[in-house]
């Protein structure tokens, strides 16, 4: 089911989560909430579940316009960070729960109950407790309860946030296999754009409760509108006025009209990927991502001179930056959730 | 490691002496007391008719001001947990008024309000209702005394559960009602059973506020704690433990019942 959501406004207190949001999920999409925390990811996410109410602004689900609707009656399943799991319950009858408020016959709800243990792959687990089970099992009940109603649309808030590295990571593989079998309009919030951009094939990158831009993870990468999004998808240099991806810097031993001069501070060996950090002449620093072979052919020393070229740059005047100055980010992706890159000096 | 050795005897001897001296004793010697002569002549106080009365109105007190206080305890609870607005600290220390007054007061309150002279004395007179030396001022000096302690012990279960439970009930599809009682009571139910069993044993119990507004009628409006006293006042002294003993017993019968239920669900 389609959904559109049309000039959001929400506030607490002096705090406006959310403002004139729009944005358009096709239906049967996958689609990722990306920003930092106070972004106003999560608040769309519940207002879409009537979790929250708007203060203005219009959510039409599948043509009709659910604002009045309350949530017990908008059949959405919604996935919690923290699970959410009805603690006192076996997993079988947290299941089971929609299908029971439902008033299901017995028969029905214990064949829908195994089938959807199944799908989520924890059979046999249906007698224990939430307490018994790991994160990553707990948030799998989670979303076999959330679907066992068949709802319309699939919301999931932050839903791997409270696992471990590896667990994150199958999870997400196993998200987007579930959801290309069932084709339920999913909309999951997050603030790692790696996972975002693995899982969805519909960014929606949130600021500061406004939607910066959206689109393919390969048009925000390739296209970002401002230097929010080009900085939260990816990693950035910044030169003043140009920001340039440290994959799109030609480090040179000579220099010409084009390249500015670097000390070569520190060179990182990742595998495949080099990292060479270098120090402007302005102080400003900037890293480049170069290969093995590349590195080899340059001889490239620690304390030395060598010359940038920005291959590819962009600017954004005329779009003022809603990011913090100075987009250098030595240390990878943005999964601490919050806007403070390590700043330039 | 030594030292915590020594501080740890120190702490039990510590501990288990002053439970024993300051609790154990004085109930043992209760106990002692009430069979020196045998088992009748406790029994036979017990089961005289005004000790029988003494029971009977004991459990119907218990009966009307537990259910009444565990209701409202938990509507309380919910209104100071979930629905935060500018008056609740206002609710939050009136609550802990029958904590902070004694039960005297409390009695003479009643009075104040329900005597001859009291407030609502012409309306009850005209509708021939007595509320003073009978049963129903004594409920409510009952209902007064224990009513802090079902919200007490539920406002931190239900600040400790959060929310997202009951809003993952609403996003499956229940309505507010079905949340609370599929999933929020079962969330808080030991929280509020051990109100319930302080608030049973503090209306078993109570003396000061029920003795005031009761008149202690023997056979009328005597609840055991003033059928004890009634007894020890007559110098029956086998009559006022065997009666001590049995509301003991019923108090210790509540606590048990509730570690029964609970090792039940455990197992």
């Amino acid at each position: 089911m389609a959904i559109s959501v049309e000039g959001a406004n929400k506030r607490f207190g002096d705090f406006q989560a959310l403002k004139d949001v729009s944005i358009e999920v096709p239906e049967g999409s996958l689609t990722a909430l990306l920003g930092p925390s106070g972004s106003g990811k999560s608040t769309l996410l519940r207002a879409i579940a009537g979790l929250e109410t708007l203060d203005s602004g219009t959510i039409v689900i599948d043509g009709q316009d659910v604002c009045k609707t309350p949530v017990q009656k908008r059949e959405v399943g919604f996935v919690f960070q923290h699970y959410a799991a009805f603690k006192h319950m076996t997993v079988y009858e947290n299941v089971a729960f929609g299908l029971k408020i439902r008033k299901w016959d017995k028969k029905k709800i214990s064949a829908r109950v195994h089938e959807l243990l199944d799908l989520v792959q924890l059979p046999g687990l249906a007698d224990r407790y939430p307490s018994q089970l790991s994160g990553g099992q707990r948030q799998r009940m989670a979303l076999a309860r959330a679907l066992a109603v068949q709802p319309q649309v699939l919301l999931l808030d932050e839903p791997f946030g409270a696992l471990d590295a590896k667990v994150r990571k199958d999870l997400r593989t196993w998200l987007r296999r579930l959801h290309d079998e069932m084709h339920v309009t999913t909309i999951f919030v997050t603030h790692d754009q790696e996972e975002a951009m693995d899982v969805a094939g519909q960014l929606v990158v949130m600021n500061e409760g406004r939607v910066e831009q959206s689109g393919s993870a390969n048009e925000l990468y390739e296209h970002p509108a401002n230097e929010f999004v080009m900085s939260f998808v990816g990693e950035v240099n910044q030169l003043g006025e140009h920001f340039v991806r440290p994959h799109d810097m030609e480090i040179v031993l000579d220099p010409d009209d084009r390249t500015q001069e670097g000390l070569v501070q520190r060179i990182v060996t990742l595998g495949f990927e080099v990292r060479v950090e270098l120090v402007l002449s302005d102080g400003t620093e900037v890293w480049a991502q170069l290969t093995r072979a590349e590195l080899q052919r340059l001889e490239l020393r620690e304390g030395q001179i060598a010359y940038l070229r920005p291959v590819q740059a962009k600017s954004f005047n005329g779009s003022p930056p809603s990011y913090p100055r100075g987009a250098s980010t030595p240390l990878g992706s943005h999964d601490g959730g919050d806007a403070g890159v390590p700043a330039a000096v | 490691m030594a030292g915590s050795a020594t501080s740890r005897w120190g702490l039990r001897v510590l501990g288990l002496g002053y439970i024993l001296l300051l609790l154990l004793i004085p109930l043992g010697f209760v106990f002692y007391k009430t069979f020196e002569h045998g088992i009748a002549p406790p029994f036979e106080a017990i089961t005289s008719p005004d000790g029988m009365h003494a029971l009977k109105l004991t459990l119907i007190t218990v009966a009307i001001a537990v259910p009444l206080n565990t209701v409202f305890g938990i509507a309380c609870a919910i209104l100071l947990v979930r629905h935060k607005w500018r008056g609740n600290f206002l609710v939050d220390a009136a609550i802990n008024l029958p904590f902070a007054i004694s039960p005297v007061v409390i009695g003479l309150s009643l009075f104040l309000l329900y005597g001859t002279t009291g407030w609502f004395e012409p309306a009850l007179a005209e509708a021939g209702v007595k509320i003073l030396f009978s049963v129903p001022g004594m409920v409510l000096a009952c209902i007064f005394v224990s009513l802090p302690f079902v919200v007490r012990e539920t406002v931190p279960v239900l600040q400790e559960i959060g929310t997202e439970q009951e809003q993952a009930a609403s996003t499956l599809g229940a309505n507010s009602w079905q949340a609370f009682w599929r999933v929020t009571l079962p969330a808080i139910r030991w929280g509020v059973a051990y109100g319930v069993v302080l608030t049973t044993a503090r209306v078993l119990g109570e003396f000061g506020a029920v003795s005031v507004v009761s008149g202690s009628i023997s056979g009328q409006t005597q609840t055991l704690p003033l059928f004890v006293e009634k007894q020890y006042e007559n110098f029956n002294l086998p009559g006022a433990f065997g009666a001590s003993i049995l509301l003991a017993l019923l108090a210790l019968a509540t606590l048990l019942a509730m570690n029964l239920l609970k090792r039940k669900e455990a197992a």
